[in-house]
């Protein structure tokens, strides 16, 4: 076993590790940092296959900016763990055999003679940048299926600003406009006056 | 150029590797550790004079020793734990916001040659690691239980991941720019025959400030520091720590200060390049600029009164990012015409 072999088991390991303590961890905190280490694992191994690029933009966008958010909100929510893990028994039957299904789907694509060729990494020169050829092929040959990928991120976030934005009644938030154009004249009297004699 | 070392090399074979990586990263972590102690001495010298006082002058001569002195009284205290917390989480949390501040100087180049890892995505490895470095806040926040730390876990983490997309638009100028994601191209790309006249700040100006501001707000320095804000909350998200787990709060904060002065005189003012074409290239001109903007961060700090909250959030939001989304634009847009000349 070569070391390659040795640092792709070991981060293949941990990834399935944490994705079972994600399932498994009693408190919703604890599971979405499971979640956190399960991305950092996997971003390693795509990292072996270099592909710097997807690597590092899995820690930066995953990690370091939805389950930033995620964390957030299930810090602040008063979660009921019991409630939560309701019935846990009952549909653990019928996940494992949804998992069992998708590893036996991965191993039959992944394994048949049709993809052997084509699931081997290949390997370029050391100044090969996976970064450019990707931004190469994404605005040229794949500009519209990226725009239109995008117009709908943005949909969505509008969306869902939208849903958040209503009117309620007495709340208090600044108007800026106003603290800005308020002059030291506004705020500030001076007065001139005697000074007092000494007692 | 190291040929004095291949004996050596040849003596340890195939352990020569990792062996020689680890004490290059020791030939960067031990004097980065040894500028954050002279940079907490710094401040406080610099703050002292600006408020005309003397600043520390007791322990060593002009005050020499006081970090030494800080970090053994540090060292001596005992770290508490608090018995409501989550242990393992608890001590991680110091660990976690060091780490990414000491990880991101894998890629920094120090001259044309002097770089640990000469990566072609370094500038995206930059950003990754830098967004990491709000995990230790929130884990710090999170596992002391304590209702205090929580609610300065929840505005420093909201103020870091604000920032974040300023700097990041900022950085995107600059690999427009410079075509590259190598931070040393990014500095080659910054050479010309008018010395200053070439670098990034000149075309990417509002950039530049964008990122210096950011830089300060990302690191929770005065005066975005509503973090800590004595006058409020009280330490916010490490108010539970004590001794050495305490000190790791502040290390990660000041590497990571020193990292946003380096990164800006990199892709900003040159790196390694002279100002002026008739005199040479060299470190020194690096370290110059790196001391100069670390001043500038002091200087931040003992001019202006702190931000209110929502101050805070607007201009990450409703100033920074959209002028930098329009930079964006106008950088795209000029640098299709003739008038680019950088």
């Amino acid at each position: 076993m070569s070391f390659f072999d040795v640092v792709f088991y070991l981060f293949a390991t941990i990834t399935v590790l944490a994705g079972v303590g994600v399932v498994v961890a009693r408190n919703p905190v604890h599971a979405a940092l499971f979640l956190v280490l399960a991305f950092c694992s996997a971003a390693g191994i795509w990292m072996l296959l270099e592909a710097e690029f997807l690597a590092i933009t899995l820690i930066l966008v995953y990690v370091g900016a939805v389950m930033v958010l995620f964390l957030f909100v299930v810090m602040m929510l008063d979660i009921n763990l019991v409630k939560l893990r309701e019935g846990f028994w009952r549909w653990f039957p019928f996940g494992a055999l949804l998992a069992g299904l998708m590893v036996f789907e991965m191993v039959w694509v992944l394994g048949s003679r049709q993809t052997a060729d084509v699931s081997k990494a290949i390997v370029h020169a050391a100044d090969y940048s996976n970064t450019k050829e990707l931004g190469r092929l994404i605005y040229t040959q794949y500009v519209y299926p990226f725009e239109i990928a995008a117009v709908i991120l943005l949909v969505a976030m509008v969306a869902a600003i939208a849903l958040t934005l209503r009117r309620r009644a007495g709340v208090k938030s600044q108007n800026v406009a106003d603290q800005v154009k308020v002059k030291k004249a506004d705020r500030l009297r001076i007065v001139s006056m005697k000074s007092e004699p000494k007692q | 150029m190291m040929d004095w070392l291949l004996p050596v090399q040849n003596l340890l074979g195939p352990a020569w590797l990792p062996i020689w990586t680890v004490v290059k990263i020791m030939l960067i972590v031990a004097p980065l550790m040894g500028a954050v102690a002279y940079l907490t001495l710094a401040e406080r010298k610099v703050i002292g004079w600006m408020q005309i006082r003397i600043g520390p002058n007791r322990v060593g001569y002009f005050g020499l020793l006081q970090p030494l002195a800080d970090g053994l009284k540090l060292f001596m205290k005992e770290i508490i734990v608090p018995s409501g917390s989550n242990k393992f989480l608890f001590v991680i949390a110091p660990i976690m916001v060091l780490m990414p501040a000491l990880a991101a100087w894998a890629v920094v180049p120090f001259n044309a040659e002097l770089v640990l890892s000469n990566a072609n995505a370094g500038l995206l490895y930059i950003l990754a690691m830098t967004s990491l470095g709000v995990y230790g806040v929130i884990i710090a926040g999170w596992a002391s239980n304590s209702k205090y730390a929580f609610l300065g876990c929840l505005r420093s983490a909201a103020q870091i991941v604000s920032y974040e997309i300023a700097m990041g638009f900022a950085l995107v100028t600059v690999l427009m720019a410079a075509q590259s994601l190598n931070l040393g191209d990014i500095v080659k790309g910054q050479h010309g025959n008018y010395g200053m006249l070439n670098w990034y700040i000149i075309p990417l100006f509002p950039m530049f400030i964008v990122y210096l501001i950011s830089g300060v707000a990302e690191t929770n320095r005065a005066p975005f520091d509503v973090a800590e804000g004595e006058s409020e909350i009280v330490a916010g998200f490490h108010v539970e720590y004590s001794g050495m787990a305490f000190a790791l709060f502040f290390l990660g904060e000041y590497a990571n200060m020193i990292l946003v002065a380096f990164l800006t005189s990199i892709m900003f003012l040159g790196g390694w390049l002279s100002p002026v074409p008739f005199l040479p290239d060299s470190i020194v001109w690096m370290l110059g600029k790196v001391a100069f903007v670390l001043f500038l961060f002091l200087w931040f700090r003992a001019t202006f009164p702190r931000y209110r909250y929502d101050q805070l959030m607007r201009l990450g939001w409703k100033v920074f990012i959209p002028v930098s989304l329009i930079w964006v634009v106008v950088v795209g847009a000029w640098m299709q015409t003739s008038y680019w000349l950088w």
